[in-house]
């Protein structure tokens, strides 16, 4: 019943001479909910930017071990990276919208993916917005520029125009930082929905909110998987005593 | 009294020390007396300029500068001609204003082709070892004396050329448009490697995240965010194009004629002055007229460096709110 959308063995991550992460093996669940959570600096970002090989333009990167999604080692020499990225999707920790018109950073997706017909555009468009709630604050004014926009704006956007792809997995690094609690819970529901479709990752220093929207979590400590265990048992009954000193307020 | 007392022993009623001022007064008269040095200087250059050049008008008539009128058989015609040691002198600036943007314009649009695709290669493309191999060449060439590229053409290039496009002068306009080339290309490729920079690497990121190949990402997100820099950057290159003055003095021919063809010779401004103040006699019509040529000169770049600077300007405004 439980599907492995992505199987990631023994992954180390380097950054010139700093070990970002450590000998990381998780297996995520398709069509799922996955919490990752875990101190500042531990390696979250720098785990979730494997999954569509985004680190690879930082310069400095390395890496060991592998990352299979469906069975396939995303890292082969013939596998497409622009095409693995339209599959995965991601919402960065903070927004880096175009400085272009809300209109062109929403359509620049469908267009680069060859959507040539502009009801389509259009129709996805409102459909993206709407769900990242965000569609009734900007549909009277998509032609003004994008930085224009307040933070939590600027966030919702950046979902929405993430969700412009369509994609197969979506990863979201602290995607309700910015928000009011009224947006936030907005997106929480997106999520919920999303995973009807897509297999999703959300990176989060909320431990209700990561309680309250993921199946599983995976606490990172020191660029290591530290526990990962479905997310009523890791809240609950944490088998680690890091992991419990963390939830707990103790560190971190 | 007291309460002044009281007030002198609050953290917030320390005053700056007497060291503290005087250190603070050192610097910033420092500093303002060499921007005040510095503008002066300038400033002076610029009205010796002014004055000398506007002198001419009272000798030529700002008619004469484009034509003048000659009657022939009884017929009045025009001569747009620069022929100033002449009995009847002809002061006309046509033929120089010409032979300028006839070798400058080339010049520019070769520049832009090569310089932008090199600035483009260099920020997007290289990888960080051929970068930092290849940037020092290129950057040299915009360093190396423009004596020495004039000669450069004169001697080597002039002669492949007359093999291969079988000039009417074997100095012409082209030749020295090419010669332009090889500094304005470093000029408008270090521009566009900035303006490049300039683009905040989170948008590349988004750009990349969403799919968009190498190809898209520079034309679709870095050149549309880069534009102003890259037409700054063109803007610049010409107005160093047309203020060049060694290459084509050595490179064009410089024979001041009413022509539009790249293959004859041509003759700039910049080097009309250069070739005949030397030898003009101080106070003399055709003196102040070179004069006026070099505030034509300032003007035009005057001009075109705040042009680039607006658009500049307007970049920065776009990326950062
Ligand atoms: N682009 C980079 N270049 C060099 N080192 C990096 C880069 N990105 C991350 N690192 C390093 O990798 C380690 C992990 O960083 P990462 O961004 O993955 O942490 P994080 O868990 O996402 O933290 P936060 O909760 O603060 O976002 C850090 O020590 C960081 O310095
Ligand atoms: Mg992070």
């Amino acid at each position: 019943m439980r599907k492995v959308k992505i199987k990631v063995n023994e992954l180390s991550v380097f950054f010139n001479f700093l070990q970002a992460l450590n000998r990381v093996s998780i297996e995520i669940y398709g069509n799922k909910v996955t919490a990752i959570i875990g101190p500042s600096g531990c390696g979250k970002t720098s785990f979730l930017r494997t999954i569509n090989r985004m680190n690879e333009l930082i310069i400095g990167f390395r890496k060991k071990g592998e990352v299979l999604i469906d069975n396939i080692n995303i890292y082969n020499n013939n596998i497409d990276v622009v095409n693995l990225r339209r599959l995965v999707g991601m919402v960065f920790q903070s927004s880096n919208l175009f400085p272009k018109s809300i209109y062109e950073n929403l359509a620049f997706a469908p267009k680069i993916h060859g959507i040539k017909d502009q009801k389509i555009i259009d129709e996805l468009i409102e459909e993206t917005c709407t769900k990242a709630a965000i569609w009734e604050e900007i549909k009277d004014r998509l032609e003004v520029n994008a930085l224009t926009l307040s933070a939590g704006q600027q966030q919702r956007l950046c979902i929405a125009r993430a969700l412009t792809i369509q994609p197969d997995i979506l990863l979201m690094d602290e995607p309700a930082s910015m928000l009011d609690p009224i947006s936030t819970a907005k997106i929480e529901e997106l999520i919920f929905d999303l995973k009807k479709k897509y297999t999703i990752i959300v990176v989060t220093h909320n431990m209700q909110q990561a309680a309250r929207i993921s199946d599983f979590t995976a606490f990172f400590y020191l660029g290591q998987l530290v526990e990962y265990d479905k997310t009523t048992k890791l809240f609950t009954n944490p088998s680690n005593k890091q992991t419990e000193d963390y939830l707990t307020g103790r560190f971190g | 009294m007291e309460r002044v007392n009281d007030l002198n022993k609050s953290p917030y009623a320390k005053s700056k020390s007497k060291k503290t001022l005087l250190k603070e007064r050192i610097i910033k008269y420092f500093f303002t007396i060499n921007s005040l040095v510095v503008i002066i200087i300038f400033t002076l250059i610029f009205v010796f300029l002014l004055q000398e050049g506007l002198k001419a008008l009272d000798v030529i008539a700002i008619k004469d500068f484009v034509y003048k009128t000659v009657f022939e058989n009884g017929e009045e015609g025009k001569l747009y001609q620069w022929y100033p040691t002449s009995e009847q002198p002809r002061f006309s600036l046509i033929p120089l204003i010409l032979g300028s943007l006839l070798i400058s314009i080339p010049a520019t649009l070769i520049s832009t082709v090569f310089g932008i695709s090199v600035g483009i290669y260099l920020s997007e493309i290289a990888s960080i070892k051929t970068r930092e191999f290849l940037k020092p060449i290129i950057e040299i060439f915009a360093g190396i004396p423009t004596v020495v590229l004039g000669f450069f053409m004169l001697v080597v290039v002039a002669s492949i050329f007359q093999d291969i496009f079988n000039p009417v002068n074997r100095l012409n306009a082209f030749l020295a448009s090419i010669g332009l080339s090889f500094i304005i290309i470093p000029i408008i490729s270090s521009l566009t490697e900035d303006a490049f920079n300039a683009v905040p690497k989170e948008i590349r990121m988004a750009s990349y995240a969403l799919g968009a190949s190498k190809f898209q990402t520079v034309f679709r997100v870095l050149i549309p965010t880069a534009m102003s820099g890259l037409s700054a950057s063109i803007i610049l290159g010409f107005g160093r194009a047309i203020g060049e003055t060694m290459i084509v003095l050595m490179a064009s021919g410089n024979a001041a004629e009413l022509s539009f063809e790249l293959f004859r010779s041509a003759r700039t401004m910049t080097a009309t002055i250069a070739a005949e103040l030397g030898e003009v006699s101080q106070d003399s019509a055709h003196y102040f007229a070179l004069f006026f040529i070099g505030l034509v000169l300032f003007v035009i770049t005057f001009i075109l460096n705040m042009v680039a600077e607006l658009i500049l300007n307007r970049m920065r405004n776009k990326i950062n709110y």
